[in-house]
């Protein structure tokens, strides 16, 4: 089976901790990203940038887009894609085709700051 | 992290709400300040055993808030009744707390904090210091440090800031879309001066005062979550990560400057200048330019190249050709030219800047450049005068040092040429 992990904490804290702080607990994590990568257990992981930097695909008819973060509570959290765009503007266009062929809810587009692809090993699916 | 920065670290990003809250209620700096400094007591105490609170700005609130009423009660059976004035509103005590905390209150709250410390009349330097030990909440003596004054000197300088505003008119009521718009723009340029005091910083105070240059990007994420849909403030955060993101590359080992054109780019932070680009993306999309905008636009053409040689400088030239419209300075024409002399060359450089020296004539930069543009056109006698005028009026020794090694490259290549 394979499950994602949701990385959740208040950004304002994680954010404003200086570099130092930054890279010892990136160097903490690599410890334990190495051994679960030894083992063939790691997917793809990655890092957002700040919710000041997203922009959120509300996908009503048509799509309105508003600036910041999804804040709605009424909606859960199903599923994601990294797609490699040149722009925040096809992001957007990726987003809206994606919007049509599956309407209601919301898209939040945010960018990464950092993505590792990880390696499973080959035929490792779900189930 | 262990647990006392994690409470540090989280008082301090809740400190603006709290504060702001708390002289809304209280009316006066003072009382607010040290209400949030005794609702911080008591976190220290009750949060490492108890796990912080869900939302840590509303908990230091109310027992900030209960704490200073119970010392204006205490005083109050000894003396007489506070002026209504000083408590705006007592009676309202018992009502629910989901009451209390009103959440529409928090934006001209944290506005409301942020621009008591702009007041006009306090000069940058006031202002700086006021923002930093209000809203950031640093201690006098890491600002002290951080403008390379003693401390007793910096508590002085806040004392005096402080005393002016406690005597100017401090505008409680709900701000109408004009004076809102108004107080963010006064705000924003707070910010961005407190993030230019860290970033001029010569190499000596490098590590002091990049902290400053951090908080004031703090201070602008604020600012952007508070107000999501508005570009200049995306604009500001972006022009100040991508400066910033430069900053390991603008130092040698040996303290000097380091030009942009001769910058290590593989020093420079992707993160910073990823999150840059993406505010800037977001910014575009509003359609409506403002000077923060284009700045952060003319930051991302120097942080897209990856060599110098790869500078779009006539994109450069026509950014700084659009800010001349929107901000009319000397000092942005100055920098326009530096684009000219590399889209189009030294000649019509100089011509930009030759009206400019009345101006510019106690300015630094403006000789640097006169001289770059003279040495470029092979007059060296004229840039050896404007570089010698440049090292009078450096800020820094790093650069002055930086002008001198032109003067020495300039008298090295005149010597080379009399042995030829």
């Amino acid at each position: 089976m394979l499950y994602a992990l949701l990385c959740y904490n208040s950004e304002e804290v994680v954010f404003s901790w200086s570099k130092a702080e930054d890279d010892e607990v990136m160097a903490k994590l690599g410890a334990v990203h190495s051994k679960l990568a030894e083992k063939g257990k790691l997917g793809p992981s990655l890092r957002l940038l700040p919710t000041t930097a997203a922009t959120t695909l509300r996908k009503s008819d048509p799509p309105m887009v508003i600036d910041g973060p999804f804040a709605e509570t009424k909606e859960q959290l199903l599923g994601f894609y990294v797609v490699d765009c040149e722009d925040l503007e096809e992001a957007l266009e990726i987003a809206g085709d994606l919007g049509r062929a599956n309407p209601g809810g919301a898209y939040e587009i945010r960018p990464l700051r950092l993505f590792v692809p990880g390696t499973l090993p080959e035929g490792v699916g779900v189930g | 992290m262990n647990d006392i920065a994690w409470i540090d670290a989280a008082l301090t990003s809740a400190r603006p709400q709290a504060i702001g809250a708390l002289l809304r209620y209280f009316r006066d700096l003072d009382t607010a300040e040290e209400a949030y400094q005794e609702a911080c007591l008591r976190a220290l105490k009750t949060w490492p055993e108890k796990g912080p609170p869900r939302d840590a700005a509303s908990w230091l609130i109310m027992v900030g808030r209960n704490a200073a009423l119970d010392g204006v009660r205490r005083r109050s059976k000894q003396a007489e009744l506070p002026p209504e004035d000083m408590i705006s509103d007592v009676d309202d005590v018992e009502t629910p707390m989901a009451e209390r905390l009103d959440g529409a209150h928090y934006r001209d709250d944290i506005l409301r904090l942020m621009f008591i410390c702009c007041h006009p009349e306090l000069p940058a330097t006031q202002q700086i210091a006021l923002a930093l030990r209000i809203v950031s909440g640093l201690s006098v003596k890491q600002i002290a440090r951080a403008f390379l004054v003693g401390e007793a000197a910096m508590e002085q300088r806040i004392t005096r800031a402080k005393a002016r505003i406690a005597k100017a008119e401090v505008p409680f009521e709900t701000p109408g879309p004009v004076e809102r718009a108004e107080r963010l723009a006064a705000v924003m340029e707070m910010v961005y001066l407190v993030f230019n005091e860290g970033y001029s910083a010569g190499s000596d105070a490098a590590d002091v005062r990049a902290r400053l240059s951090e908080e004031a990007i703090r201070l602008a994420r604020l600012l952007q979550r508070l107000y999501q849909t508005e570009p200049e403030i995306m604009g500001l955060t972006a022009l100040m990560l991508l400066q910033h993101a430069r900053s390991p590359a603008r130092f040698d080992a040996d303290g000097a400057i380091v030009l942009l054109e001769d910058q290590d780019r593989s020093l420079w932070n992707r993160d910073l200048i990823a999150e840059g680009l993406a505010l800037i993306d977001k910014a575009m999309r509003h359609r409506r330019a403002g000077p923060y905008q284009v700045q952060a636009a003319i930051a991302a053409l120097h942080d897209r190249a990856a060599r110098p040689q790869d500078t779009d400088w006539a994109g450069i030239d026509q950014l700084y050709a659009a800010l001349e419209v929107m901000k009319p300075s000397p000092v942005v024409t100055l920098n326009r030219a530096v684009a000219v002399s590399k889209a189009r060359g030294p000649a019509e450089a100089l011509a930009m800047i030759e009206p400019l020296e009345p101006a510019l004539a106690g300015y630094f930069y403006f000789f640097g450049a006169r001289g770059a543009f003279l040495l470029q056109l092979g007059r060296e006698v004229e840039a050896k005068q404007a570089f010698d005028r440049a090292v009078s009026l450096a800020n820094t020794a790093a650069e002055a040092a930086h002008i001198r090694q032109q003067i020495d490259r300039l008298t090295a290549g005149a010597a080379a040429g009399a042995v030829r």
